[in-house]
């Protein structure tokens, strides 16, 4: 292991043509990562996209397997198929047919659901200009040595993607978010997978260094859903990222596949659009780039060598000194509602409905209903 | 008078045309730009130029026997040593400038023939950023035959003169001969080119041969305003084993007189948890040779990921997270022992990973008895368990304790775990840092600002930045004058304030519209309205032109 990692240290950066990438990223330099992140979004809703959600779920089953932790994983979904009044088996999202795979598990953490999945929250989350009542696990706390693995899938055309059925997000805010990233050093490399319609239009117009991107189709083509299960009623997953869980399910966190095998993963045969992919924004050789660079965690250990030798005995914790002229109050519970006695006073059983706690017996005497409530209520009389 | 019809209908086109441009243009101009406070943008530029200058006072006293008393008399009282490093071309140029200030001897501190440092005295309490240095003659009995220079727990070193250096040589000889010594001793205790190139990691390309510094620069946590301590017990089989830690007293007892001694630096917060049934996820292997089971150097960086999904954060802060792991191996699997690389004993039998934390394994089979009954009650052991993580945590906030070079004997650090010179170490390399990471900040968000053109600037944004670039100008200033503790602080307002401005959530870009959107939009409102005004000053044009040819 540590042999991979001093590898990827001390690897040698090969620049492609084109961009101006050696002088931006020429104050950076290529070295190693210590955390992963994984950011994993599904913008489309509706029971009928219920294959872009199993499409997440299933990279977020596989990312999670190859030992990235909850709290380094957004996942952004944007309906609930597993808890939908539509789906026969509750609780369960699946992604082979005649329910083989059950991609929910038992414990997905979900960041952003439903409504919350918009454009501005998912550039919020990349950017990192959350309001600051923003929990933990909402957020991308990713620094300098992290590398992100983004995942997209949905509705999309040229040059846009659809979120939620109502707004989009072009290429362009992507890129610029990316180089927003780039600038205050979010990443140390980024793999960016997008599985929709036209895929590859919305990595075209990245500019900052260490990105890679791949996309299930071309400019012009569609990219085609799997197969559906006849239990279920709709598609279960897209063509694309079938065969990527597929190629995920061989890896294992030691594993040594590396970016061109990820590459080769669904042909055109299987396909039916052909899938591309970008690197020339990319320093390093995508045939050095492991899988688990992206997809796992694998740490860089250390052995403590040194210790330090302390002497001193544990201090007793001190007790706090007991003030003497603090009064201390003795509290107690309040008198709570007699409800019991209101409802069977006297032996009569008053009505009480289940939206409102109508005290008042419907006898239309005032005095009794006054006489019973406890001061303050500020319930009214008999309606 | 009466206008002719015509004479009217020019009028009138006239008229809104007049209209449409003087007043219309621009009002939808005003209406539809974005409001964008002002920058001090050339301030920013002039900050990104970077060009830091780090002064270090050090004191040097002449103890008796190395200069005579009329050479003593003729030492200057201020020497200034320049050096400037430039890094990655010209993009950043470094002054160090040693400041060499000459006190009276002080005899009465080196008559004893023992080897105590005058370090508790009053005469030791420079102030953060300064050294003293005591010249010794050579032939002291104070330091061990083979050892020349001694760096004690505070700021101060001794510093025995060479044995070509006996009475005799003139005052210009000897102090040439001491000042790349004391050069030297500054680079361990204070400053050396390669820390403040680790520093600037963001900006600079590292040289690929330094692999030590990569390491280095890789585990220690970065600067942040606030580090949030974590210590875990973890006891998969607590059937056998009920384990009892004084965490608390621990804590106050080992851990927080550093952490005190590290306030300037960075605000910490420790908590701390027991978890019951988390096993390692790797299998140790049983080794007969040692009659204990064994966790391979390789193996071991597969341990953190499973545990580390059931260690929970604090949620309330964005801070990094430092995780400290006792692990407490099974009654099966004990004792648990880790190996080296090579198969070699690891005494400290714990590991870190940088930038996460470390991970301790303790071994309770000795504290059985001769009959146990399980569950057995075990107290740990927190003083060797505390050694052990107060050295990681040293590693991990980047208190380097690299090889010093030969000749050097450094003092063992006392019980706070930090030594003050150590301290100031860490103050300067964050110093460095801080100024580097805000004018970064503040440059590249000029320069977004500048590049995306719909994005709205706030006052507040303005007013942040214009604290941000205030607050880095005093850093750098405190910086070239040594005043090291108000540098730091400086640098920590400056990093507080760009990242302020920087992560500031108005700051989104307007949806983006393409150009062929924004005709699709204006086209439809303005070209009704613009076609009569256009043909008909068309129109007019060509009747005056008509009537200019008759």
């Amino acid at each position: 292991m540590k042999t991979h990692v001093l590898f990827n240290l001390f690897a040698t950066f090969l620049l492609a043509d084109g961009l101006n990438i050696e002088d931006s990223a020429g104050q950076f330099f290529s070295s190693g990562h210590t955390n992963n992140w994984a950011v994993l979004v599904c913008t489309s809703r509706f029971w009928f996209n219920y294959r872009h959600v199993a499409n997440t779920l299933s990279v977020y089953r596989s990312v999670k397997r190859l030992g990235i932790p909850d709290s380094h994983i957004v996942l952004m979904l944007a309906d609930d198929m597993a808890c939908n009044h539509r789906n026969p088996k509750p609780a369960t999202v699946f992604s082979h047919k005649n329910m083989e795979l059950n991609v929910y598990g038992d414990d997905v953490e979900v960041d952003y659901r439903g409504y919350e999945v918009t454009v501005e929250n998912f550039l919020r989350v990349l950017t990192g200009r959350l309001p600051p009542s923003t929990p933990r696990s909402k957020r991308l706390l990713s620094d300098d040595r992290s590398n992100i693995l983004i995942y997209l899938t949905g509705h999309g055309g040229n040059g846009f993607l659809k979120f939620q059925d109502s707004e989009e997000i072009s290429n362009v805010e992507l890129a610029d978010a990316f180089e927003q990233m780039w600038q205050k050093r979010r990443y140390n490399e980024l793999l960016f997978i997008i599985d929709t319609c036209q895929g590859a239009s919305m990595y075209e117009r990245f500019y900052s260094p260490n990105l890679m991107a791949l996309a299930s189709s071309q400019v012009g083509e569609d990219s085609l859903s799997h197969q559906p299960d006849l239990a279920i009623g709709v598609h279960l997953m897209d063509r694309y990222t079938f065969y990527l869980l597929e190629f995920l399910e061989d890896i294992h966190p030691a594993s040594k596949a590396n970016m061109n095998d990820l590459f080769k993963v669904c042909p055109k045969s299987q396909c039916v659009s052909t899938p591309g992919h970008r690197t020339d924004l990319f320093l390093r050789d995508p045939g050095s780039v492991l899988i688990t660079d992206f997809f796992g965690s694998v740490r860089k250990v250390e052995i403590t060598t040194e210790a330090i030798d302390l002497t001193d005995p544990i201090k007793e914790v001190e007790e706090r000194p007991a003030n003497g002229d603090v009064h201390k109050e003795m509290h107690s519970y309040v008198d709570q509602l007699p409800v019991s006695e209101i409802i069977h006073q006297n032996g009569k059983l008053c009505a009480t409905s289940t939206n409102k706690m109508s005290l008042c017996c419907f006898h239309g005497d005032v005095s009794e209903c006054e006489m019973q409530l406890p001061r303050g209520l500020g319930v009214e009389g008999p309606p | 008078m009466f206008l002719s019809e015509r004479r009217r209908g020019q009028l009138a086109a006239l008229s809104i045309a007049a209209v449409v441009i003087i007043v219309g243009v621009p009002l939808w101009w005003r209406t539809t730009e974005t409001y964008r406070a002002w920058l001090p943008v050339s301030q920013i530029k002039e900050l990104a130029k970077l060009q830091l200058q780090l002064s270090a006072d050090v004191e040097v006293v002449f103890a008796r026997g190395t200069v005579t008393p009329e050479q003593q008399k003729k030492v200057p009282l201020t020497q200034t040593q320049e050096e400037e490093r430039a890094i990655d071309g010209d993009l950043i140029i470094l002054f160090l400038i040693l400041l060499i200030r000459n006190t009276k001897l002080e005899s009465k501190f080196f008559s004893c023939h023992v080897l105590f440092l005058p370090e508790d005295t009053a005469l030791s309490e420079s102030p953060c950023g300064s050294l003293v240095v005591y010249v010794i003659p050579e032939s002291s009995s104070l330091l061990p035959e083979d050892v020349n220079v001694y760096i004690g727990q505070r700021r101060t070193a001794l510093l025995r003169i060479g044995p070509q250096m006996r009475v005799g040589k003139t005052l210009e000889q000897l102090l040439a001969h001491l000042e790349p010594r004391i050069k030297q001793v500054l680079q361990v205790m204070s400053f050396s080119h390669n820390d403040i190139t680790a520093a600037l990691s963001d900006r600079v390309r590292f040289s690929p041969d330094n692999k030590e510094s990569i390491a280095d620069s890789m585990r220690a946590f970065k600067s942040s305003p606030g580090y949030e301590i974590t210590f875990s017990l973890l006891n998969p089989d607590p059937k056998s084993h009920r384990l009892h830690w004084d965490i608390e007293g621990a804590v106050q007892t080992y851990i927080q007189p550093l952490l005190t001694k590290l306030s300037p630096v960075a605000n910490f917060s420790i908590d701390s948890q027991t978890l019951y049934y988390t096993m390692l996820g790797v299998n140790p292997r049983f080794d007969t040779s040692r009659s204990a089971y064994t966790l391979n150097a390789d193996s071991l960086a597969h341990v953190i990921n499973p545990v580390e999904a059931r260690l929970g954060s604090n949620a309330a802060s964005s801070n990094p997270v430092l995780n400290f792991l006792l692990y407490v191996p099974d009654a099966q699997h004990s004792p648990l022992y880790i190996q080296g690389r090579k198969k070699q004993e690891v005494p400290s039998n714990a590991f870190h990973s940088p930038r996460w934390g470390g991970i301790m394994v303790y071994n309770v089979n000795g504290f059985y008895g001769s009959e146990p009954e399980f569950p057995v009650d075990i107290n740990i052991d927190m003083a060797k368990v505390m050694g052990v993580f107060l050295a990681q945590l040293r590693l991990l906030l980047g208190v380097q304790s690299s090889t010093p070079p030969p000749g050097f004997l450094v003092a063992r650090c006392g019980s706070t775990g930090l030594a003050d010179w150590e301290l100031d170490r860490l103050m300067w390399s964050r110093s460095v840092e801080n100024v580097a990471t805000a004018t970064t900040t503040i440059t590249s968000l000029a320069q977004l600002l500048d590049q995306i053109g719909n994005i709205v600037i706030n006052d507040n944004i303005a007013q942040q930045v214009s604290s941000a670039v205030t607050s880095l100008q005093l850093a750098v200033a405190e910086l070239e004058a040594g005043n090291l503790g108000f540098a730091l602080q400086y640098s920590k307002e400056a990093i507080l304030a760009s990242e302020k401005a920087f992560f500031d959530p108005s700051l989104l870009h307007l949806l983006y519209f393409p150009d062929d959107q924004k005709f699709a939009i204006y086209i439809p409102l303005f070209l009704p309205m613009c076609v009569p005004i256009l043909l008909s000053l068309l129109k007019i044009v060509s009747e005056a032109r008509q009537r200019l040819e008759c």
